[in-house]
């Protein structure tokens, strides 16, 4: 890139040199600009020469053709003051202009409390793994901790004591309900539109396309529904319950309902929990509907099958307890869903990038959880021959 | 009334983790005190009103209100007694979803059985006292630092608060603002026997409605003196407490 005015401006340059005066004084001179963007000769020797000198030797620091300076000036003589202590020079700055020396001062009046400065420790390999097993044993204690709590908050609610606006269950119904519908109709549709056209290639090899009815129906409700609407809500929902909880924690408002006596669990996660576990089973359902459709649209446009066959197919492969286990499977994902999204935000930090890590790990989080309780249920309905 | 000290702090010490704040603190707020917590940035003045609002445990020692024990009581012994309580925020920290009328109504529909309309109108009556009438539909968001400090307050005085606990009210305010808010809290006092704590730094404000107070030290990590601000600068001879009363000139200079 080409820097503008450069031929208008000469380019401001400054040096420093010393000068020895014999064997135990010697003179740094400082001359031309010293500003943050001059360019700066600095003789090769000087350091050397300085450290060579020896012990109690007199440093005169000079500026007479010193033309402007500015904090790089300060810095600079700064260091070499340290340097000249460690060597027990003796340092004279009183030739220095007072500006410069007014800030040389100011640098030194408030003194480094011993131990207020962090030093970046290079930890060992053990004791970074014994880092992270630490934090992940106190990341368990906070999930057990906040799972007691929202039993607790939740025997509150079932005597009727528990402490939360109406108004907000509404809100947090229509927010992670109604609101999440266009997205689930079309990857809804898409994922029974995938399993179709994937199935169906197969199955044609051995004329057997009526059995892509099958193949949508059970995949859709006794897996695909559930897990792509939890995936979807997670995204949606949870990350925005992490971001939501953590902006109210980074504002104080829930150290304001603390000291108001109100708890926050009851106030603020329950009705976000209860809206997402009655909302996603219904998505659920509605998920499972438009996976069946579809799967419809692949075969009836394009494997030479009537609609009343593919639906006559459907009504034979599916029962009433596949859809039981689509729901029971999306029921479990609302909760895990609920928790990791308001846990993360309750645990928030109190800063702007501690919510955005909060919404990050709400996701990632439930996105494990769920897939992880997706294999467990699975298995368990399998040996349960359900 | 009672002679009992309203809220007794006995040897209470406030850590996090193993880093000690502050230790060994000891004084009392009286009934209709406006008690000031100052100190030193750093010092632990929010860390100690932190503690006396039941926000983090101390690692020894007790808070008592009216005599009753507040860390050592039932969880919801010490919701009853914050119940009795009011706490302004540095930043305010209204609740940026609800309106200022519903912010304010808020712990009125949880704590009283009073009907909505009552309850809107003492929120509006709420408003009104710091200033904010007319602003009742406005969300926090829309108004400025300022109002929402006050908005805060109001929200602080909705259930008529034995004790009003303050964050640095005064900080971001301008001048002539935080004359005012200082006038309103001398007002609150006198008209409804409220204790007010305060933590400040703000000389001005720390000579101008202070009764009492306490100086937190950062470098000996507890307190350094209790008493009457203006006795302080009088009488005490501690070099700390007068620098910082006189900010940094001193006795002599200042005499």
């Amino acid at each position: 890139m080409q820097k503008p005015n450069t031929e208008t401006t000469p380019a401001l340059s400054g040096a420093v040199t010393i000068e020895q005066v014999d064997a135990e004084t010697a003179i740094v001179h400082f001359s031309g600009s010293w500003l943050l963007g001059a360019d700066i000769k600095i003789s090769d020797t000087l350091l050397a020469d300085l450290a060579a000198l020896p012990v109690s030797s007199q440093i005169q620091f000079k500026a007479i053709d010193l033309e402007g300076w500015d904090s790089r000036l300060a810095t600079y003589i700064l260091k070499l003051i340290d340097l000249g202590q460690k060597n027990s020079l003796q340092i004279n700055v009183s030739e220095l202009p007072e500006g410069v020396q007014g800030l040389l001062t100011l640098a030194r009046a408030v003194p480094e409390r011993a131990g207020d400065r962090r030093i970046e420790q290079q930890s060992s390999i053990l004791a970074s793994i014994g880092n992270v097993v630490v934090a992940s044993i106190k990341d368990v204690k906070g999930l057990v901790q906040f799972i007691g709590e929202i039993v607790l908050a939740f025997f509150a609610l079932l005597s009727g004591k528990a402490r939360f606006r109406s108004v907000d269950i509404w809100l947090c119904l229509q927010e992670a309900g109604p609101s999440a519908l266009p997205i689930v109709t079309l990857i809804s549709l898409l994922v029974g539109l995938i399993l179709a056209f994937v199935g169906a290639l197969q199955l044609a090899k051995f004329g057997a396309q009526i059995y892509i009815a099958d193949l949508v129906g059970l995949g859709a409700l006794r897996e695909m529904g559930a897990l792509m609407t939890a995936v979807i809500m997670s995204g949606r929902t949870g990350a925005a319950y992490a971001a939501q909880l953590g902006t109210m924690n980074v504002n104080s408002e829930i150290d304001a309902l603390k000291t108001m006596g109100i708890s926050p669990i009851e106030f603020l996660v329950l009705p976000r929990m209860l809206a997402l576990i009655v909302m996603l089973p219904l998505l659920c359902l509605y998920a499972d509907f438009m996976g069946i459709i579809g799967g419809a649209l692949v075969t009836i446009s394009s494997f030479e099958l009537s609609f009343a066959q593919y639906f006559h197919q459907i009504q034979r492969a599916i029962h009433l307890h596949d859809v039981g286990v689509g729901l029971v499977k999306s029921f479990v994902f609302a909760i895990l869903i609920a928790i990791a999204g308001c846990m993360r935000g309750m645990q928030c930090g109190r800063s702007a990038s501690a919510v955005g890590d909060a919404a990050t790990s709400a996701v990632v989080n439930s996105i494990v959880y769920i897939v992880v309780a997706d294999s467990i249920l699975t298995l368990m309905f399998n040996y349960l021959k359900i | 009334m009672s002679t009992q000290p309203h809220i007794t702090i006995s040897n209470l010490t406030m850590a996090y983790g193993d880093l000690v704040i502050q230790q060994d603190l000891n004084f009392t707020v009286n009934r209709g005190d406006v008690f000031i917590i100052m100190g030193g940035s750093g010092c632990g003045k929010s860390t100690l009103l932190n503690h006396m609002i039941g926000l983090n445990r101390p690692k020894k020692g007790d808070v008592l209100y009216n005599g009753q024990s507040f860390w050592h009581a039932s969880e919801q012994q010490r919701t009853k007694i914050m119940q009795r309580t009011g706490v302004l925020y540095q930043s305010g920290a209204l609740f940026s979803s609800l309106t200022l009328s519903e912010n304010i109504a808020l712990p009125m529909a949880e704590f009283t059985s009073l009907s909505k309309s009552e309850i809107a109108d003492l929120a509006s009556y709420k408003l009104a006292l710091v200033g904010l009438a007319g602003f009742e539909e406005y969300y926090p968001s829309e108004i400025s630092g300022g109002m929402q400090k006050r908005a805060g307050l109001a929200r602080a005085m909705a259930l008529d608060p034995e004790i009003l606990f303050f964050d640095e009210p005064s900080a971001g305010l301008d001048p002539v603002s935080a004359r005012l808010l200082d006038d309103l809290i001398l007002n609150l006092r006198d008209a409804l026997g409220t204790t007010i704590v305060v933590v400040t730094h703000e000389l001005a404000s720390i000579f101008a409605i202070g009764t009492n107070s306490v100086f937190l030290d950062a470098v000996s990590k507890t307190m350094l003196a209790t008493g009457n601000p203006n006795t302080l600068l009088a009488e005490s001879k501690d070099a700390t407490i007068i620098q910082f009363l006189t900010r940094g000139v001193g006795h002599a200079e200042a005499a």
